[in-house]
């Protein structure tokens, strides 16, 4: 029994202090203390946080983000402010956010109600729906088509919880194999392993276009989902923090968003000279004009 | 830490729908018991047979038995299970090959096989060390008894060599449990994998692994109990420590 009250104490410390420094100073106050504001990257985001071949962050949130760095330089007047790059994974961005190593998360993260409960999202940089990439040959187009066939989906994303619906609701009887990540889920599909891969429409462009041969692969003509926000994650409860963030992607967003939109998303990106080719949307041109940091797709209606 | 602490998330939907985040734990650890169970025996079917070819007289046998216990035990698991996973069905002829595809649970069925002879292995290895133990009288008493050498290993030499190497076999049981969390990189959906995807779903990392690393503290000390229990059963008197 000492072991489980001991581990009970443990538990407890860790509790204690999340509570009491919930509320102690701003993100603002660290970095003019520190002279250092820390951004966190993903290292195989493209097109939106990447290495380049220099192995340098690259892409369309990091480019947002060095904006938001500019003007906290202003804001705080520290024109020697210091940028901290760090990696960070699905698995461990939430503990480094909280424990003060990263102060914004500039990647392709998801906003929801959900992960509000546990951080902040500024302004949506993109909108993306989870569809459905299968071989050409299969002439599968629409969700009905995947009937009684094997559809894989990233483990633990939200797409393999649409997909799980969708599956329960229209009783299409589909063996949802789960993969480990984004790359097996293409190569599932290519191999054969399954009829399907369902995921985020930018992930399949930027995998698809990727592919040794692109030509072989299709995207079904429905979607499993509205299209869901993409935004920069920082720190809940910074109000300071927040509204600087927000000011300033708003006016990023409204005055450059476009030109930034069409660097990464249509034009030739390192490493490679890949092309998303993903033309900017009406629903997408929508959001960069009327900045917005709601969660709700409904919100971003065409 | 800027950290906002939520227990009660277990009882929340979980966005998978059919369920709260708590049934997906649950849904994780039935698959993690089921795998585990599975490959155990596995383990200790290969493993017995293996361990016992390892001490036979016969040379080729012998050589037979090491092979297969340094392939296995030299390869890490995570090697192996991509190897079963994703290479064994581009090798074999095609209709196999396919067949094996579009098996529906397929990393399930990886998972169980896979671990079970890579765990096979390590107890051919204890099997075979438990027989070697033994005094070499006993093997000479069987045989001038007038056994066979099948009859003086089921009756006199197995029923010793497994009380000694039952400790040891204690630990691999409560190896194979850890191991079979290596099955969520072919997808399977077993207790480390779920306590992923609720930290992915909801951002509450710490609540999700906290309630991983309970679960497994406890099917792992239950684990132990019932081998202690067996051990003490089990135990020949004057043999071992104690």
């Amino acid at each position: 029994m000492r072991i489980f009250s001991r581990l009970a104490l443990l538990s407890l410390a860790l509790v204690v202090p999340g509570i009491a420094q919930a509320q102690s100073g701003g993100t603002l106050q660290k970095i003019k203390e520190t002279g250092t504001v820390a951004i966190g990257y993903r290292e195989s985001s493209a097109p939106f946080s990447y290495l380049d071949d220099h192995q340098k962050p690259v892409g369309y949130a990091m480019d947002i983000c060095m904006k938001v760095v500019e003007a906290v330089k202003a804001e705080l007047k520290l024109p020697n402010l210091k940028v901290e790059l760090t990696a960070v994974t699905s698995s461990n961005r939430i503990p480094l956010m909280a424990n003060g190593t990263i102060d914004l998360e500039c990647g392709s993260t998801t906003n929801n109600v959900d992960r509000q409960k546990q951080v902040a999202f500024t302004n949506t940089h993109f909108l993306t729906a989870s569809i459905f990439v299968a071989k050409k040959s299969a002439g599968v187009h629409k969700i009905a088509d995947l009937k009684g066939k094997t559809v894989v989906s990233t483990a633990g994303s939200t797409n393999i919880g649409q997909l799980n619906k969708a599956n329960a609701e229209q009783n299409l009887g589909i063996n949802i194999v789960p993969g480990k990540d984004h790359a097996e889920g293409l190569l599932m599909v290519e191999t054969g392993r399954a009829a399907a891969f369902v995921m985020d429409d930018v992930i399949v462009a930027g995998l698809v276009a990727a592919a040794k041969d692109p030509a072989v692969f299709a995207v079904g003509d429905e979607a499993f989902s509205k299209p869901e926000p993409y935004a920069i994650m920082l720190r809940k409860d910074d109000p300071s923090f927040k509204a600087l963030v927000d000011a300033t992607t708003a006016r990023v967003y409204k005055t450059e968003g476009e030109a930034l939109y069409a660097k990464w998303f249509t034009k030739p990106i390192p490493p490679k000279g890949i092309v998303m080719n993903l033309p900017l949307s009406a629903a997408m041109k929508k959001a960069l004009q009327n900045p917005s940091d709601n969660a709700d797709p409904a919100s971003y209606g065409n | 830490m800027n950290y906002h602490w939520n227990w009660g998330i277990f009882w929340d939907a979980s966005p998978e729908g059919g369920g709260t985040y708590a049934d997906m734990l649950v849904s994780g650890l039935r698959i993690t018991l089921a795998v585990s169970v599975l490959a155990w025996v596995i383990a200790l079917g290969m493993g017995s047979a293996v361990g016992v070819l390892r001490s036979l007289p016969n040379p080729w046998l012998r050589r037979l038995a090491n092979t297969y216990i340094e392939l296995l035990r030299n390869v890490p698991l995570l090697v192996q299970l991509f190897l079963w996973y994703f290479v064994l069905p581009e090798v074999v002829p095609e209709a196999w090959g396919d067949w094996l595809k579009s098996l529906r649970d397929a990393p399930f069925y990886t998972a169980v096989i896979g671990l079970g002879l890579f765990m096979s292995a390590r107890v051919a290895v204890q099997i075979a060390t438990g027989i070697a133990a033994l005094p070499r009288g006993q093997m000479a008493a069987g045989l001038a008894l007038g056994f066979t050498l099948p009859q003086t290993y089921r009756y006199v030499i197995l029923p010793n060599a497994f009380r000694v190497v039952l400790p040891p076999l204690t630990s691999e049981t409560i190896n194979t449990i850890k191991n079979s969390s290596v099955a969520l990189t072919i997808g399977l959906a077993e207790l480390t994998a779920r306590a992923r995807a609720i930290q992915e779903f909801s951002f509450q990392v710490f609540e999700a692994f906290t309630a991983a690393t309970l679960i497994y503290l406890a099917i792992n000390t239950i684990a132990t109990v019932l081998m202690r229990l067996l051990e003490r059963r089990m135990r020949v008197p004057g043999y071992g420590a104690k």
